[in-house]
């Protein structure tokens, strides 16, 4: 893993008229239920450590009411933190004064919302300029710049459109458009892409992971959706109930889920889809079979595998070395759901 | 069981004193301070005047003209310019044209008034809880106050003139516009005032880039609300010397002149319409353009 853009450190967030007063006793170990009957506090976030790589997708995942909304809120500071450290290229955001906060967010770190943050009295031009003006770039200038991002998520011809005249796709790609035209470093996107109906989902992937192949930002994706999360995550935190519960390399997360909770997640998913060659294969070489590419999935592998003659098939890398082999056993016990790893007692469903 | 069937009021002797007290005060302090009001107010009276002056003086088919432009400009709606054109020559045909020129001025500045001073307050109620917990209980007292009590105030500190009828209609009409700019902006999307912190804006920026583009529909209600209740002031207003529409109606009242009368508050009513529509369609206009109706 390359070196970390953004670390989160014991990071803590409580809702309620006085947080301050309440945080020793959810550092000490309150639980979220305690706290809410016997102090009326709503425990946010607790004890959040992660660190994000730049220049990659880090997904933050979680179902609603995880605080994984709250979490990227806290990045660029549209949410206080009750407690812990943010930092961004060796810089505490947390800890910026009212005008170093608004340079950081002007020039560092741009977002992408959910319900796309339009502004409706804008036209689709003015949009998109909209981080541009705000830095104080002449509007005409600002335009003209941001003229290229507008044609790279494929709007080009809609710029004297109004936001209303859109549809929910368009919209969100004149919302990453406006979050490209600013050259933040840092991109956040809260749950971007969860609004949309499946098909355009997919399709606004798509536009990311193109955008993200020539750009090489950092990325912090939210999403309540795992499949999204292995699509595009290079890495994924697990959220639940304010606290992170496993985080790590998307396939170690399927293959080893840490508790109930994550296998009632990953037992949804298209396992033959998701699970790469890379991830089941044994060192070594087999003799005969076919050559795959590592990255390759368990779905394509499968038929070039059972038509071999040996059952069984080499791994290659980028390069066409070979890294290790595959065997249809192998697939097959890859494609079987897990069990849990840990010893957890706890039941979730 | 005196204290059970009558009430323990204060006596007649104290409240006597307590008022006259109060009246002693306020004479004392209009003594003081009506000379330098009456200076403060005096550049409002020059171009209330000068305003009622020119409308007065130019020949009436440029007034009309003028109206009927300004009608087009604000509607785009040729009912509305006809219905403009015909309404002020039925005016003038029934002798009321100098009296509708001088309710025109009048109203026009005290609209004036109440925008520049009732937006900004507005925008302050909207911006702090505080301000809004303070203000919105005046702004209720100035709406149901009986115009006639504050009448009283206003003419032993100002006397009876224009200024102070300027005053009264102010009084009662910049309720609307305050209370409209404050909610427009307190209903304002959050999610568009969070993109616009995300990207780094400040307090200016959002306000005029954001809050008060998104809250104009609701302001210009305001607008045309203020115009309405100022309309509705100019009788009341006509009665400590306002010239205008108000002062026939006023003397049809004593003198049981109901034709008087009626013409005259029917032209109020044309003038009522005229402006409601105008502005109306002006304020749609402004809310169409950003909606974007058409979907191509």
């Amino acid at each position: 893993m390359t070196e970390a853009k953004i670390r989160i450190q014991n990071l803590y967030k409580i809702f309620g008229p006085k947080p301050q007063s309440v945080i020793s006793k959810v550092q000490e170990g309150m639980s979220k239920q305690e706290l809410l009957e016997e102090h009326g506090h709503v425990l946010g976030l607790k004890d959040i450590n992660i660190d994000i790589p730049a220049r990659g997708v880090s997904v933050i995942m979680g179902l609603s009411g995880s605080g994984k909304s709250t979490l990227i809120r806290h990045i660029n500071r549209l949410i206080e933190p009750t407690s812990g450290k943010m930092i961004v290229d060796d810089q505490d955001v947390l800890a910026m004064s009212k005008d170093e906060l608004i340079e950081f967010r002007r020039y560092k770190a741009s977002m992408v919302f959910q319900k796309f943050g339009l502004h409706v009295h804008r036209t689709v031009a003015e949009n998109a300029a909209y981080g541009l003006i705000i830095q104080g770039t002449p509007v005409q200038e600002a335009k003209q710049l941001s003229q290229k991002w507008i044609e790279r998520v494929g709007l080009g011809g809609f710029e004297g459109h109004y936001p209303s005249q859109l549809s929910g796709g368009m919209q969100q790609r004149v919302g990453l458009a406006r979050a490209l035209s600013t050259d933040a470093e840092i991109l956040l996107m809260d749950e971007a892409f969860s609004a949309l109906d499946p098909l355009i989902r997919t399709d606004m992937q798509d536009v990311l992971l193109g955008l993200q192949e020539e750009l090489h930002k950092t990325i912090v994706f939210i999403t309540h959706d795992l499949d999204e999360a292995l699509r595009i995550g290079d890495s994924i935190a697990i959220l639940r109930d304010g606290a992170v519960i496993q985080q790590g390399d998307p396939q170690d997360i399927i293959m080893h889920p840490s508790d109930d909770y994550i296998v009632d997640f990953v037992q949804d998913i298209n396992r033959g889809r998701v699970i790469r060659l890379k991830t089941l294969m044994a060192p070594g070489e087999s003799t005969s079979g076919p050559n795959l590419p590592h990255t390759m999935n368990l779905e394509l592998a499968l038929p070039l595998i059972s038509e071999a003659e040996s059952k069984s098939g080499n791994v290659v890398d980028d390069d066409g070395q070979i890294i290790g082999s595959i065997s249809l056993e192998q697939i097959i016990s890859g494609l079987t759901r897990p069990d849990v790893d840990t010893g957890s007692e706890t039941r979730y469903q | 069981m005196d204290f059970f069937t009558k009430f323990p009021a204060m006596g007649r002797q104290g409240l006597r004193d307590l008022k006259k007290s109060i009246d002693a005060g306020f004479r004392d302090f209009s003594r003081e301070f009506g000379e330098s009001l009456e200076n403060f107010f005096e550049p409002l009276l020059w171009f209330l005047v000068r305003l009622e002056k020119l409308l007065i003086a130019t020949p009436w088919p440029i007034i009309i003209l003028v109206l009927a432009l300004l009608a087009w400009v604000g509607s785009r709606s040729v009912k509305i310019v006809i219905g403009t054109i015909l309404s002020f020559l039925a005016i003038g045909y029934f002798g009321m044209w100098k009296d509708t020129m001088s309710t025109l001025a009048i109203i026009s500045v005290s609209t004036i008034v109440c925008i520049t001073a009732g937006i900004p307050l507005g925008i302050l109620m909207a911006r702090s809880d505080r301000a809004q917990s303070v203000v919105t209980p005046i702004l209720d007292i100035m709406q149901t106050i009986p115009a006639f009590v504050y009448l009283i105030p206003v003419v032993m500190l100002l006397g009876i003139g224009k200024v102070p009828g300027l005053l009264a209609v102010c009084i009662y009409a910049i309720p609307p516009i305050v209370r409209l700019t404050n909610l427009g902006i307190r209903l304002v999307q959050k999610e568009a005032l969070e993109a616009a912190d995300a990207f780094g804006a400040n307090y200016k920026q959002k306000l005029f880039g954001v809050q008060i583009p998104l809250a104009l529909p609701n302001i210009f209600a305001g607008v045309n609300q203020t115009i309405m209740m100022a309309l509705s002031m100019v009788v009341i207003a006509s009665m400590i010397g306002v010239a205008g529409l108000g002062v026939p109606v006023l003397r049809s009242i004593s003198n049981q002149y109901l034709a008087l009368g009626l013409m005259n508050g029917l032209a109020i009513v044309a003038l009522a319409i005229i402006f409601d529509r105008v502005s109306q369609q002006y304020g749609e206009r402004l809310q169409k353009h950003r909606q974007g109706i058409k979907h191509d």
